[in-house]
C-alpha cells in the first residue's frame, strides 16, 4: 500500500539574475494503485517534479510524502525511469538490470537467479547475455523498466519512457506496460506529451499548464479496462482526446 | 558463381570467408615487404651503394648481435632495459590513473589541481633527467623514475577526460536506485574511464622506453641505451645497429604486451562507448 503526495512543491531558479519559475505550487495525490499520467507542453516543468519527487533535486517550497512518511531530498524510496534507457553499455542485460539488486549488497548470484524469470517472462527470454548495443530500443527500454521493478519500490515514476520510440514499438510497448503494471500491482505517474498515450494508459491525468508549470486540469479516465486497440476506436476515447487536445491547445496559444 | 547457379543451389555469402582470406595475403604481403627491405639493404651495402661503415649491413647486425649476446651483455644489458621501461610504464600509468579518477569525488580540489596538471604536463621531463640522476643514482632507480614521470600524467589527463565525460544521468539513475558516492564511482566511473585509460598505453609505453633511454644514455653502467652510447664513442656503429635493433624488437614486443592488455581490459565491450 502506498500512496503518493505532493503538497505545494514549486522550484525556482535563477537564470541570468533572474528568478524564474520552473513548477508553480504543486498539489497531487497518486492514490495507490492508480496509473496516473502527467501531460503537457515541453518545458513545463513535468522532469522537474519527477525530480523532486526521486528525490534527486531539493523544491524551492512544499513536500512529497509516501505513505504519510516525508521523503522530500530523500532518494531511493521511488523507482525512476528516463527517456534515455541508461543502461550501461558494458555490462550485459542480465547484470545491467539487477544493478538495483547490487547497490543495495545483495549477492551478484541471488540477484541474478532472481531476475532471469523476470526477463524471460517480460520479453527479454534470448537477451540475457548480450550487450544493449545488440538490442533494439524498445527492447532497451524493457530491460530498463524491468531494473526498475526490480528495484521493487511501490512507486514509479516514468518520464516519457516511450518518448524515443516509433509508433508501432510504442504501441507493442504500451500493452507491455499494462501487462506489467497489471502483475505487479505497482502506483506509476507517467510523464508523457502523447495524447493518446495518456488516455489509453491512465486512471487519471492531469494537465499541466506552459511555464511555469502547474496542474491546470485533472481528468478522469472511465474507460473499461482490460484496454486494447479497441479502446482507441471507443466514443469516450475519442471526447476525452478532443477535450485534452483542446485544453493543449490554449496552452500551446497562451505560451507564444 | 555460374557453377553453382547451374546446380541451382543458391549462393550464399560468407564474409567471413572474404575477411580471412583477406586477412592472409595481406600478411603474406607484410612479411614479404619486409624480406625485400632486409633484402635491399644487405644487397646495396654489398655492391657499395650504401656505405656498409654508416649503414652496417643485416647480416653484420645479426654477427654482431650474436657477438654481443654470447661474449658480451646484451641480454643483461636488455633485461635492464625493458625491466625500467615497464615497471616505470606500470607504476606511472596506475597513478596516473588514480590521481586522474580522484578528480572525480570532489569540484573544488579538481578545480585547484587541474592548472598544476597542465603545467607538470608541459615540463619537458627529459630536461630533468640530469638532476634525477643526481638526485637518484646512476642505478636502476633513476631510470624508473624518469619513466615513471614521462606516464604519469598523460595516463592522470587522460582518466581525467573519461571522468569528464561520464554520463550525468546515469549518475542520476543509480542515485534513484538508492546508490551513494561509492557505488557512482564503482559502477559507473571506473567503467567509463577505462577505454580512455586504454587508449593510452600504447602511447605511454613508448613514451616509457624513451624516458629509461634518455637516463640510461645520461649515465648508466648497463642497458642498452648505455651500450649504444658507448659504442658511438667508440666508433662501433655496427654495435649501435645492434642496439637499435634490438630496441626496435623490445618496443614491438612492449607494443603487442599491450594490444593484449588492451583485449583483457576491453573483453565484452565495444571500443570507444
Amino acid at each position: 500500500m502506498s500512496e503518493l503526495e505532493i503538497a505545494g512543491c514549486s522550484k525556482y531558479y535563477k537564470k541570468n539574475g533572474v528568478p524564474m519559475c520552473a513548477l508553480a505550487d504543486t498539489d497531487l495525490r497518486v492514490e495507490n494503485g492508480r496509473f496516473v499520467s502527467i501531460i503537457g507542453p515541453s518545458g513545463c516543468g513535468k522532469s522537474t517534479l519527477f525530480n523532486i519527487i526521486a528525490g534527486l533535486i531539493k523544491p524551492s517550497s512544499g513536500r512529497i510524502l509516501l505513505d504519510g512518511k516525508d521523503i522530500t531530498q530523500e532518494s531511493g524510496h521511488v523507482g525512476y525511469m528516463l527517456q534515455k534507457d541508461l543502461l550501461l553499455p558494458w555490462r550485459s542485460i542480465l547484470d545491467n538490470v539487477i544493478i538495483g539488486l547490487e547497490i543495495r549488497g545483495i549477492p551478484m548470484k541471488e540477484a541474478r537467479k532472481r531476475a532471469l524469470p523476470m526477463l524471460k517472462n517480460y520479453g527479454l527470454g534470448g537477451f540475457e547475455y548480450d550487450h544493449p548495443d545488440a538490442l533494439s530500443g524498445g527492447m532497451r527500454q524493457r530491460a530498463g523498466l524491468i531494473r526498475t521493478l526490480l528495484y521493487d519500490k511501490d512507486v514509479i515514476l516514468l518520464d516519457e519512457p516511450f518518448g524515443a520510440l516509433d509508433a508501432q514499438t510504442r504501441m507493442q510497448m504500451q500493452n507491455w506496460l499494462l501487462e506489467i503494471w497489471k502483475d505487479f500491482k505497482k502506483t506509476i505517474l507517467f510523464v508523457t506529451h502523447d495524447i493518446d498515450e495518456a488516455i489509453y494508459l491512465s486512471d487519471e491525468i492531469h494537465v499541466f499548464t506552459h511555464r511555469p508549470g502547474k496542474i491546470k486540469a485533472t481528468i478522469e479516465v472511465d474507460l473499461p479496462r482490460p484496454r486494447s486497440e479497441k479502446t482507441l476506436m471507443n466514443d469516450r476515447f475519442l471526447t476525452l482526446k478532443k477535450e485534452l487536445l483542446l485544453m493543449l491547445r490554449e496552452e500551446r496559444v497562451s505560451s507564444d | 558463381m555460374p557453377d553453382k547457379l547451374k546446380n541451382n543451389e543458391p549462393f550464399i555469402e560468407d564474409p567471413t570467408i572474404q575477411t580471412t582470406k583477406l586477412g592472409r595475403r595481406a600478411f603474406v604481403g607484410q612479411v614479404l615487404v619486409g624480406v625485400i627491405i632486409i633484402f635491399l639493404w644487405e644487397f646495396l651495402t654489398r655492391i657499395g651503394w650504401l656505405d656498409s661503415y654508416y649503414w652496417s649491413s643485416p647480416s653484420t647486425i645479426v654477427h654482431t648481435g650474436w657477438k654481443a649476446i654470447t661474449q658480451g651483455t646484451l641480454l643483461q644489458d636488455l633485461a635492464y632495459t625493458s625491466g625500467s621501461t615497464i615497471l616505470g610504464f606500470v607504476l606511472g600509468t596506475a597513478a596516473g590513473y588514480i590521481l586522474g579518477l580522484s578528480f572525480w569525488w570532489s569540484e573544488l580540489y579538481s578545480r585547484i589541481f587541474e592548472p598544476y596538471m597542465i603545467a607538470f604536463n608541459a615540463i619537458p621531463k627529459l630536461a630533468l633527467a640530469p638532476v634525477l640522476v643526481i638526485m637518484f643514482g646512476i642505478g636502476f632507480d633513476s631510470k624508473v623514475i624518469l619513466a615513471f614521470l614521462m606516464t604519469i600524467i598523460v595516463a592522470a589527463i587522460a582518466a581525467y577526460s573519461g571522468v569528464q565525460s561520464v554520463d550525468r544521468d546515469l549518475e542520476k539513475m543509480l542515485v534513484s536506485l538508492g546508490a551513494k558516492r561509492r557505488h557512482v564511482f564503482m559502477k559507473v566511473v571506473v567503467p567509463t574511464t577505462i577505454p580512455w585509460i586504454v587508449s593510452i598505453l600504447k602511447i605511454n609505453i613508448s613514451l616509457a622506453l624513451a624516458g629509461t633511454i634518455v637516463g640510461e644514455f645520461i649515465s648508466s653502467r648497463q642497458g642498452i641505451g648505455r651500450m649504444i652510447l658507448y659504442a658511438g664513442q667508440v666508433l662501433d656503429i655496427d654495435l649501435v645497429w645492434v642496439g637499435v635493433v634490438v630496441l626496435s624488437l623490445l618496443s614491438i614486443v612492449m607494443y603487442l604486451g599491450t594490444v593484449w592488455l588492451e583485449h583483457a581490459l576491453m573483453k565484452g565491450r565495444t571500443p570507444k562507448s
